[in-house]
C-alpha cells in the first residue's frame, strides 16, 4: 500500500458500494487495494464484468479533462461472480447519464460521494425510452440519413428497439452508442 | 376511426379496420354519395420510389371523391436530387395540400415525416417496413372472398423484406386467423415481426414449403421473391422455383381457396391460374380504389357530416 492509498482510505472501499460483503472488506486484503477511495465524485458499482470501458465511453469520460478515474475489472463479487467498478473524481452523474447506463449496466449501483461519504445511492432504473444516445445501425433506417431527427429507442426487457425502423438490438447495444 | 395519420396497421383496432372496410363497401356499392365531396381538396403525392398501383389508385380515389392531386413527380426531377431532406420536402408540400401520401425507401420514413406535419399523412410504403393501405385492400378482399374470422391463411414468398406481408400479419392479429408463413430460410419473417406477433398472441407457424399446409388454407397470399435479394442468379433460380404456383401445384388445395398477390408478379403465379376460381389478385388490385376512397374520406375528416 502506498502512502497515497493509505491517505485515501483504500481499506474502506466497500463503504462506497454500501455493502460490506461485496467488495473487499472482510475478505482478502488484495481486493481492497485495487481501487482507492474517492473524495468527491461518483462510484459506479456492480457493472457487469467487462463493461467498464463501455460505461466510460457512454458517459464520454476518457480522462481528457484531467479527471481522476479508477477502474476495477473482473473484481470478485458476491452478487455476480465477477464485476467491474468505476470511480470518477469530481464528477456527479446526471439522471440522463444514469438512464443511459441502464442499457449496458442494468444492475449497476450509483454512489455519489462527497467528502468521502456516500450521500446518494441508487440502483439504476431502466427508462422506457432513450433519446439521442444511441444511433440505429440499420442502414435502411430513416435516421441514418441526413434528416433533422433525434434517435429514439424503446427499451425492452433485454433489448432496445429503434422507434423509427423498429429494428430490435439485443446482442451488441454498446456498439450503438453515439460517441 | 379518428387518426391524424395512417402509418402502420399496428395502430388500428379491429373496430378501426371494420369501419374502413364497411365504408369501402358502401362506396363500392354507390360511389355517387361521395362523388363531389372533396371538390376543394388537394392530395399531395410524394413517391420517392417507383409505384404504379398504389400511386394511381390514390390518384383515382381522390379524383373519384371530387378532389385533385399534386404530384412531386419522380425523385430525379425534384429538389431531392439537390440534397433536400425528407423533413424539409414534406413541410413544404404540406403547405400546398390537405393530406399527404408518402412512399419512401427508408424504414421509419413515414413515422419521422408525421412528426413534422399537421395535415393527415398516409404511409404508402416505407422500405421493408409497413404498407397499411395495401393491408386494408387485402383485408377487404379477404373479407369478400373468405371472411376474416375462422380464417386460415398462408403467406408465401419474401417475408423478410415484404412490407405488405408485415402489415397484413399485424392486422390479422385483430381477427381469429391462423397464419402460416412459407418461405426459404433466408427470407423468413424478421425477428421484429415475429416478436410483435407473439406479443399480440397471434397464432403463427413458419414453414419452408407449401405442400404440407396447402390443403388447410382458405387464402394463399403470394409475394414476389426478388432477384436482388440473392447473391447469385443460380441461387435465386433455385429458391424462386420452389415458391411458384401453377395449376399442378394446386391439386391438393381446397376448392374454396382464394389466391391473392399484391402485384406486380413476375413468374411466381403462372398465367394459367388467372382463369381459375382461385385467382383474386386482379379483384384485389381493383379494390384499392374504394378502400383508398374510404380511407381518404375518413382521414380528411368529413365522414361524420
Amino acid at each position: 500500500m502506498t502512502n497515497d492509498e493509505r491517505k485515501n482510505g483504500a481499506h474502506h472501499d466497500s463503504n462506497e458500494s454500501g455493502e460490506t460483503d461485496d467488495y473487499g472488506t472482510g475478505h482478502a486484503h488484495d481486493h481492497e487495494l485495487r481501487v482507492s477511495k474517492i473524495h468527491n465524485g461518483t462510484v459506479i458499482d456492480h457493472v457487469r464484468s467487462g463493461q467498464a470501458l463501455n460505461v466510460l465511453a457512454v458517459l464520454g469520460i476518457d480522462g481528457s479533462e484531467g479527471e481522476e478515474i479508477s477502474i476495477g475489472m473482473n473484481v470478485p463479487s458476491d452478487r455476480f461472480a465477477r464485476k467491474d467498478i468505476i470511480k470518477v473524481e469530481d464528477r456527479e452523474l446526471s439522471q440522463d447519464e444514469v438512464d443511459v447506463l441502464t442499457l449496458i449496466a442494468p444492475d449497476a449501483t450509483i454512489n455519489i460521494v462527497r467528502e468521502y461519504e456516500v450521500v446518494e445511492k441508487s440502483r439504476v432504473d431502466r427508462p422506457d425510452v432513450v433519446e439521442g444516445v444511441l444511433s440505429c445501425s440499420n442502414s435502411g433506417c430513416i435516421t441514418t440519413g441526413d434528416e433533422p431527427v433525434t434517435s429514439k429507442f424503446d427499451v425492452l426487457e433485454d433489448a432496445v428497439r429503434c422507434a423509427y425502423c423498429e429494428t430490435i438490438f439485443r446482442e451488441d447495444i454498446p456498439a450503438l452508442i453515439d460517441t | 376511426m379518428r387518426h391524424d395519420h395512417l402509418i402502420t396497421s399496428k395502430q388500428l383496432s379491429r373496430a378501426d379496420i371494420e369501419t374502413v372496410l364497411d365504408h369501402a363497401a358502401e362506396i363500392d356499392a354507390d360511389r355517387s354519395a361521395v362523388a363531389d365531396k372533396y371538390s376543394d381538396r388537394l392530395l399531395g403525392l410524394l413517391f420517392f420510389e417507383p409505384s404504379t398501383r398504389t400511386k394511381l389508385s390514390f390518384e383515382t380515389a381522390m379524383k373519384r371523391l371530387g378532389g385533385d392531386v399534386i404530384d412531386m413527380g419522380s425523385v430525379d426531377s425534384s429538389s431531392v436530387t439537390k440534397g433536400e431532406s425528407l423533413a424539409d420536402t414534406i413541410r413544404v408540400i404540406e403547405g400546398y395540400a390537405d393530406a399527404l401520401v408518402l412512399r419512401h425507401p427508408k424504414q421509419g420514413a413515414a413515422t419521422m415525416a408525421s412528426e413534422f406535419v399537421d395535415v393527415p399523412l398516409v404511409n404508402a410504403g416505407d422500405g421493408a417496413g409497413h404498407h397499411p393501405t395495401q393491408t386494408m385492400l387485402d383485408l377487404y378482399t379477404i373479407r369478400e372472398n373468405a371472411g376474416l374470422d375462422d380464417l386460415t391463411i398462408g403467406i408465401m414468398g419474401d417475408l423478410k423484406y415484404g412490407r405488405t406481408v408485415h402489415s397484413l400479419a399485424y392486422a390479422l392479429t385483430k381477427f381469429d386467423a391462423q397464419q402460416h408463413f412459407i418461405s426459404p430460410d433466408s427470407l423468413a419473417l424478421p425477428r421484429e415481426v415475429v416478436y410483435d406477433l407473439h406479443q399480440e398472441g397471434a397464432s403463427i407457424r413458419e414453414h419452408d414449403g407449401l405442400e404440407e399446409v396447402l390443403p388447410s388454407l382458405d387464402v394463399l397470399y403470394v409475394t414476389r421473391i426478388q432477384r436482388e435479394r440473392f447473391p447469385d442468379e443460380n441461387e435465386y433460380q433455385k429458391v424462386a422455383g420452389e415458391y411458384q404456383i401453377g395449376p399442378d401445384s394446386l391439386s391438393s388445395a381446397s376448392d374454396d381457396l382464394t389466391i391473392m398477390h399484391p402485384l406486380p408478379r413476375v413468374d411466381e403465379i403462372a398465367p394459367e391460374v388467372d382463369d381459375t376460381e382461385y385467382a383474386a389478385y386482379f379483384e384485389q388490385a381493383h379494390n384499392g380504389v374504394p378502400v383508398r376512397m374510404a380511407l381518404l374520406d375518413l382521414l380528411l375528416g368529413d365522414s361524420d357530416d
